[in-house]
């Protein structure tokens, strides 16, 4: 288990390395809802080649880890695909209408020691937790 | 250049989310149930990502401007607001069904799996009927 804990320090420590990198080099956030929420609408022409550069290196990431050691790393969805629809509209909605997610808020904000971020956060784990507890503890699971 | 870097930079941010178990919903999922069997990776990855990035941050705002642009990008709301409230807890709820914020989403999309691409594709229609709220509204 503590292999484990290591492995997922040394993940954060790259996702804020990522983080650094960009504003670094673009002076930009690394808030993955509003990179891609903003070529849906709102970026500017210029302003778009960046955006989807990143994305595409997220999305090659787990090709990487399945050339370098095999397996991609991405795991299997847990609940059927209603479930999955309403989440994603939710998460899409919600993460639009806040102004940022787990990296915008979460990490980015408040390494920025944002209020704000770090309220959103707060509410966004507390909902997050609340819901799995009333849908595995209440209803008793999703049927997937 | 600009291109590049942004690319490295998705690399690496990817390949964070792999290491640390964010890529399955499984995990993350585990992490919001601490009534159950509780997962504390989540918390590991969190407090590595927020102390680079705080230190790393620190370290880069001490120039006037980013290698690659006339200016840092900075948030520049201060107060909080119904919508920063509303939207935290509406994507908390998304989050807590599924387990997939929008990095892991986005991340997963090549990974072939059909329902991950109605989750991204949900997510993309949640956001842009988002966007399409009048600017003032709390």
């Amino acid at each position: 288990m503590s292999h484990e804990w290591f492995l997922s320090a040394l993940g954060g420590v790259a996702i804020g390395a990522s983080a650094v990198l960009l504003m670094a080099a673009l002076g930009r956030i690394a808030g993955i809802s509003g990179i891609a929420g903003s070529l849906l609408s709102g970026a500017e022409k210029g302003d778009r080649g960046w955006r989807v550069a990143f994305l595409g290196g997220l999305v090659g990431a787990p090709l990487l880890a399945w050339l370098v050691r095999g397996e991609s790393g991405l795991g299997p969805p847990q609940v059927s695909w209603p479930w999955m629809a309403v989440a994603g509209l939710l998460v899409g909605f919600g993460t639009r209408l806040g102004g940022g997610c787990t990296s915008g808020h979460g990490v980015c904000g408040i390494a920025r020691l944002s209020p704000r971020s770090l309220l959103a956060t707060v509410v966004f784990m507390a909902v997050g937790a609340g819901t799995v507890f009333v849908i595995r503890h209440v209803l008793g699971g999703t049927s997937s | 250049m600009s291109r590049t870097l942004a690319l490295l930079a998705g690399l690496l941010f990817g390949t964070g989310l792999i290491l640390g178990g964010m890529t399955q919903p499984a995990v993350v999922l585990g992490f919001l149930d601490p009534f159950g069997a509780w997962n504390p990776r989540l918390l590991f990855v969190m407090a590595g990502a927020v102390a680079t990035t705080a230190i790393g941050y620190r370290l880069v705002w001490r120039r006037k401007a980013p290698w690659l642009g006339s200016s840092f990008h900075l948030p520049t709301a201060r107060s909080a607001d119904g919508r920063l409230v509303l939207g935290a807890a509406l994507f908390g709820a998304g989050w807590g069904i599924a387990g997939y914020c929008p990095g892991p989403a986005l991340a997963s999309v090549g990974g072939g799996d059909p329902s991950v691409l109605v989750l991204v594709g949900a997510m993309a229609l949640g956001s842009w009927l988002a966007s399409r709220l009048p600017a003032r509204q709390a």
